[in-house]
């Protein structure tokens, strides 16, 4: 196989470029008059609460597993106590966020990716675009921003959901009171934990937003590249999220650490 | 093409626009990668008049009304629409010409998402920003009525045939009383009766509103009913002009095969 490396290359410049275009329109496009506030709380609620037994399901059994496996390796070193402030620093840190978000990338990305990328297909959009009403101001400014908002406090509570998890888990063993875990669990968390955690789900919720709306308004004609929307909007999202973890560990370590 | 009389259809193209021709097409060329859709094309549409488009089926007839709303913009070529460039507009000016222009998607392009009601209700309150809730549901009703699917107001797309969508498809457009119509195939699949009625609209339209049509189609007893003129569209550019009696008894083959 030869691989024609300008081609690629030139390629991936144009994409690069086109979605710097479309983020401009998103952003000049949210201080336009005639805010869709209707259409942003009805995605608000498609993207937060439709999202939130999956999210909390998975925040329980997160803390709870993390909890039940780091208790005998603890043990060991008489550490046991120790336990909920781990999990509780492990997961509002780090896991919390990122686990969150990479599910939504697949729940929320994927469905604005087909949601936008039907629309374009079935000439919607053009249709939109054509009767003189703004498409990007009507579906792209406010899913952008449902995700950006939900996102993070879909993480929050998924948070909270984790820490009764570890405090069920940790009674299976041990019997502590609820106050007593909670106690534990944030003694050694500080707003320097949760501030830039939450910061951070700011942008990934952003990143899922943007790519899910940007895959599904440039699809392709012809209804394979609704799927194909979707899927790459996931498989980018995804990528987005971890590659904007790292950059945040490394932000954080230089700010708040110091 | 050598098999044009010019005894019995006018050369395509070149009858001379009226001062007042709302759309002027010069020489208009757009590709897809390779493939050339539209070969110097050249039309007009005078003010008042409805235009019917013949053409078979991949020639670019659904592309050349998309370049005139620009949906898709040309290589070379001028297109003019109530004088302006539409290529050279801004997105403000593109805006307001889109307002009075309107368009029928060939696949009805209703939203999905929403009700008929929402869908008729979307481009009053978005582009003339009414406000008034009952001003908005008289309009709604009045032109549901006339596409005769006052009944549909609460249903969802999904739950309309293809022939109830394109109708309604009609009816939003419709309802911004545009000055310019483009169709794209409002007719088709649609039984003779319906068909019937949407030519008549079309008509009533042209007298109400002194609306300017282009009228893409396949259906020779639409054409028959509205059309003022007629184009033949073949392999990217326009091969043959006239009335539909011209057109009927030309000797052109392609031509005379649309009136079967
Ligand atoms: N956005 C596009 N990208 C690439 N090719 C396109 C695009 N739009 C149209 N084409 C191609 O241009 C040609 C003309 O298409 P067009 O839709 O104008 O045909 P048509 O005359 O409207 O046919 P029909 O009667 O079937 O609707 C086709 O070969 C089509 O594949
Ligand atoms: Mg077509």
């Amino acid at each position: 196989m030869i691989i024609k490396t300008p081609d690629i290359l030139t390629r991936q410049f144009i994409a690069t470029g086109n979605q710097v275009v479309f983020m401009g329109s998103f952003f000049r496009n949210i201080f336009r008059s005639g805010f869709e506030w209707n259409e942003l709380i009805r995605q608000s609620y498609l993207v937060g609460y439709k999202s939130i037994s999956l999210v909390g399901i998975t925040g329980f059994v997160l803390g709870f597993v993390l909890t039940l496996q780091s208790e005998p390796t603890m043990k060991e070193f008489g550490a046991v106590s120790y336990v909920p402030s781990m999990v509780a620093i492990s997961v509002i840190r780090e896991i919390g966020p990122v686990i969150i978000a990479l599910i939504c990338a697949g729940k929320v990305a994927s469905g604005i990716g087909a949601e936008l990328g039907s629309m374009k297909v079935s000439e919607q959009i053009d249709a939109m675009e054509v009767s003189g009403a703004n498409p990007i101001q009507y579906l792209v400014v406010t899913r952008i921003l449902a995700c950006t908002l939900m996102i993070p406090l879909l993480t929050l509570m998924a948070d909270g959901l984790a820490l009764l998890g570890g405090f069920v888990a940790s009674n299976i063993n041990n019997s502590m009171t609820f106050g007593m875990y909670f106690n534990k669990a944030f003694s050694s968390l500080a707003f320097s934990d949760l501030f830039p955690a939450v910061i951070k789900t700011i942008f990934f919720g952003f990143a899922i937003g943007f790519v899910g709306c940007y895959k599904g308004y440039n699809s392709d004609r012809g209804t394979e590249s609704v799927g194909l929307a979707a899927n790459s909007a996931v498989v980018s999202a995804s990528l987005w999220i971890i590659l904007l973890d790292a950059i945040a560990v490394q932000l954080t370590s230089v700010f708040a650490y110091n | 093409m050598d098999t044009i009389n010019p005894d019995t259809s006018i050369s395509p193209g070149t009858a001379a626009p009226k001062d007042d021709a709302v759309i002027r097409i010069s020489n208009l060329n757009k590709s897809f990668g390779d493939k050339k859709v539209l070969i110097d094309l050249s039309m007009h549409l005078n003010k008042g008049e409805n235009l019917v488009v013949l053409g078979k089926s991949g020639s670019g007839k659904s592309v050349a009304i998309k370049c005139m709303v620009g949906l898709l913009t040309q290589e070379s070529g001028s297109l003019k629409v109530h004088g302006s460039e539409v290529k050279d507009l801004n997105e403000e000016e593109l805006k307001q010409l889109r307002i009075r222009v309107g368009f029928l998607f060939q696949s009805g392009a209703l939203f999905d998402s929403m009700t008929v009601e929402e869908n008729l209700e979307f481009p009053l309150t978005r582009v003339l920003q009414l406000k008034d809730r009952d001003d908005i549901r008289n309009r709604i009703e009045e032109m549901l009525e006339s596409v005769g699917l006052l009944d549909a107001i609460n249903k969802m797309p999904s739950d309309l045939s293809g022939g109830m969508r394109k109708r309604i498809g009609l009816a939003r457009t419709l309802i911004l009383k545009p000055e310019i119509m483009l169709y794209d195939e409002p007719t088709t699949g649609l039984d003779p009766i319906t068909s019937g009625e949407i030519s008549e609209l079309v008509l009533e339209m042209q007298k109400k509103y002194k609306t300017s049509s282009v009228i893409i189609t396949h259906d020779i007893a639409c054409a028959e009913v509205t059309a003022d003129r007629l184009l033949v569209l073949d392999e990217g550019t326009f091969v043959a002009e006239g009335t539909f009696e011209q057109l009927k008894n030309g000797p052109d083959k392609l031509v005379r095969s649309f009136f079967k």
